[in-house]
């Protein structure tokens, strides 16, 4: 068969022609895989939430709460979940600057603020070192946070008068990993307290606090009540 | 403040060839001398920088709102094709001395990794309109100083013996990897900067 | 050239990875683990595959000089469908892994590079072959790199624990590695060449 030549004519045709059948083929696998795209990534999410929940629980609401801390607007996502049809608490999206880039983490807390778990999501640490977040400070282990709540003050190092041990030789990674705990905390408890009205003093202070910089650690404002 | 991070970031600590790997076709093998390296930069600079805005605009008005994002990566290299093939027409008239310089390395910017990459990270990282121009700027300075470094290495290596083994494309990827490795000397940079301006 | 010789030819005298050096940047970021590298290699072996049949079937339709707009589309096209279906039934870690890279495969040079030179000018069975060929020398190449640096940055084959972690060099999994890693295996490679010769 003689190869067609490179008449306009031919040339747009053809053009238009494969550009049409592809946009049709992609549409199709689009429709094809849409479904098991979204499910896959329900699942997913789900699975995160029940292993920093610590167990069974459903999924229930999810908040959005913004928050501005040391000027910059930060964003929380809150998954409130629920045991038993009662209210237990909720898994919260938080990230904060690291050495190597943004830590993305996913904590989880109970009704009363005490952390229940947690998982990294994005991490641009180095391996070995700064990744060991992932590990290291989950339950057992040189730096076991669950269980601690951050209250008012927050979580810190040792190095910063804390009680929580940093990963050795790595102490930036491990302040980032805490202020995204701690300001998580902040953003569950404000949440919290927008729900009720007449609040109770412990929201009073939490909507007034300062975020230190280093630590995340929030300060006592004068208590307002 | 936040636009002097990014272009410090995409420079040094996360350079687009030694640490995220995109462009390692033309870094290897446009690097032999140091004045293609520096006319490869700037080519690239320029088609980069034009590309993301473009694909950028095209993402945000057209396809997301259409719910077409399935048509990304199809969207995005017809652009580039078409904006390198309008930049070779442009050159070609503008300025023959350059177009003759830069010869294939021009049509060859269509399939460096870099220009493609670039345009899906930034949709990646949710930047607006001026953080993707200045991160792509600074993708594309990144890349011409990785490259004229390596031009200026290969120029001193090309006068030494090298093992029969290692000649050609190994010792290059050594080389280059002993250059990765300094950069990775940048790697806290990002974070000390921001606690050092209270960006955190 | 008959049909088993080209599909040998991509594996071993054209091997896109040893000898073409072609498709380094997939080459050198994917390949931080073992299966990390088998799947980059399979994904751009099914392109490949799909990529150089139809070119090759539409070869005489095409007009020649826009071909090169019209193997780009179609190699997008092949491009996004594997994207799609990645993103809905391979496993999340693999999706990570291979992160933007899978996009990327449409400008892999090996695709345009064998659609030019081979596909457009022989039949559709020897377009698969060639493919296959090529694709299988590109995967082998990228598992094997894969291994090794696994097994020296994170001392696991496969995810299968081998050496005590005190022995891992993290290097090996990191961007420096990757260029240590196949530059060293490229020398012993010739060195292994020169001395069949």
């Amino acid at each position: 068969m003689k190869k067609i030549d490179s008449s306009l004519k031919n040339m747009v045709l053809v053009l238009v022609g494969i550009c049409l059948v592809i946009g049709c083929l992609l549409a199709l696998a689009n429709q094809v895989t849409k479904g098991p795209i979204a499910q896959k990534s329900r699942k997913l999410l789900e699975s995160g939430i029940t292993m920093v929940m610590n167990g069974n629980c459903q999924m229930a609401s999810t908040d959005t709460v913004k928050q501005n801390i040391d000027g910059k607007e930060h964003v929380f996502v809150i998954h409130n979940t629920t045991r038993n049809g009662k209210p237990y608490g909720a898994a919260v999206e938080t990230s904060s600057n690291s050495f190597g880039g943004p830590l993305e983490m996913l904590v989880g807390f109970d009704e009363s603020g005490t952390i229940l778990g947690y998982t990294i999501l994005k991490t641009s640490d180095t391996p070995g070192l700064g990744a060991k977040a992932a590990q290291w400070f989950q339950k057992g282990q040189k730096g076991d946070i669950i269980g601690k709540v951050p209250g008012n003050n927050g979580l810190s190092v040792s190095k910063d008068g804390g009680t929580v041990d940093a990963i050795t030789a790595s102490t930036i990674t491990s302040r980032a990993f805490l202020k995204a705990v701690n300001e998580a905390y902040g953003a569950y408890m404000s949440k919290k307290c927008d729900a009720h009205t007449g609040a109770s003093p412990k929201n009073e202070e939490v909507k007034s606090k300062e975020v230190d910089s280093a630590t995340g650690a929030t300060e006592h404002i004068k208590k307002e009540k | 403040m936040e636009y002097l991070l990014i272009f410090i970031s995409a420079i040094f600590v996360n350079n687009i060839v030694l640490s995220q790997f995109l462009g390692i076709c033309p870094f290897l093998g446009v690097s032999k001398k140091i004045d293609t390296a520096i006319g490869m930069g700037a080519a690239l600079a320029f088609v980069l920088t034009l590309s993301t805005i473009i694909t950028w605009l095209l993402q945000t008005y057209i396809l997301n709102p259409m719910g077409l994002q399935y048509l990304q990566t199809l969207a995005f290299i017809l652009v580039i094709a078409a904006l390198v093939q309008m930049v070779e027409i442009m050159l070609k008239k503008v300025s023959p001395s350059l177009y003759q310089a830069l010869g294939i390395y021009l049509p060859l910017i269509t399939t460096n990794c870099c220009v493609l990459g670039v345009a899906i990270l930034v949709m990646q990282k949710d930047y607006s309109l001026l953080e993707s121009v200045v991160y792509a700027f600074s993708t594309a300075l990144g890349f011409a100083l990785a490259l004229v470094v390596f031009a200026g290495i290969r120029e001193q290596l090309s006068l030494v013996k090298i093992p029969k083994g290692m000649r050609g494309m190994s010792i290059v990827l050594v080389t280059a990897g002993l250059l990765a490795l300094s950069f990775m000397g940048f790697s806290g940079l990002e974070g000390g900067l921001r606690s050092l301006f209270g960006l955190n | 050239m008959s049909n088993g010789k080209i599909f040998l030819n991509g594996l071993i005298k054209e091997n896109p990875t040893f000898v073409l050096f072609l498709g380094m940047c997939p080459t050198l970021a994917t390949t931080t683990s073992a299966i990390n590298g088998l799947s980059m290699g399979l994904c751009t072996m099914a392109v490949l595959v799909c990529t150089n049949f139809v070119i090759s079937c539409i070869k005489n339709i095409t007009p020649d000089k826009v071909h090169i707009p019209v193997f780009i589309v179609v190699i997008a096209a092949f491009v996004s469908i594997l994207q799609m279906f990645m993103s809905a039934y391979a496993p999340d870690s693999i999706n990570k892994a291979l992160g933007i890279y899978i996009p990327l495969i449409v400008v892999n040079c090996i695709i345009l590079g064998r659609a030019e030179s081979f596909a457009c000018k022989h039949t559709p069975v020897a377009s698969i072959l060639d493919g296959l060929g090529i694709g299988l020398g590109f995967t082998i190449a990228l598992t094997i790199l894969g291994c090794i640096r696994e097994l020296l940055g994170a001392g696991s084959l496969f995810g299968v624990h081998l050496l005590p972690d005190v022995m891992n060099i993290i290097l090996f999994v990191l961007p420096p590695g990757a260029f240590l890693s196949l530059g060293y295996l490229v020398a012993i490679i010739n060195k292994v060449k020169s001395n069949k010769d």
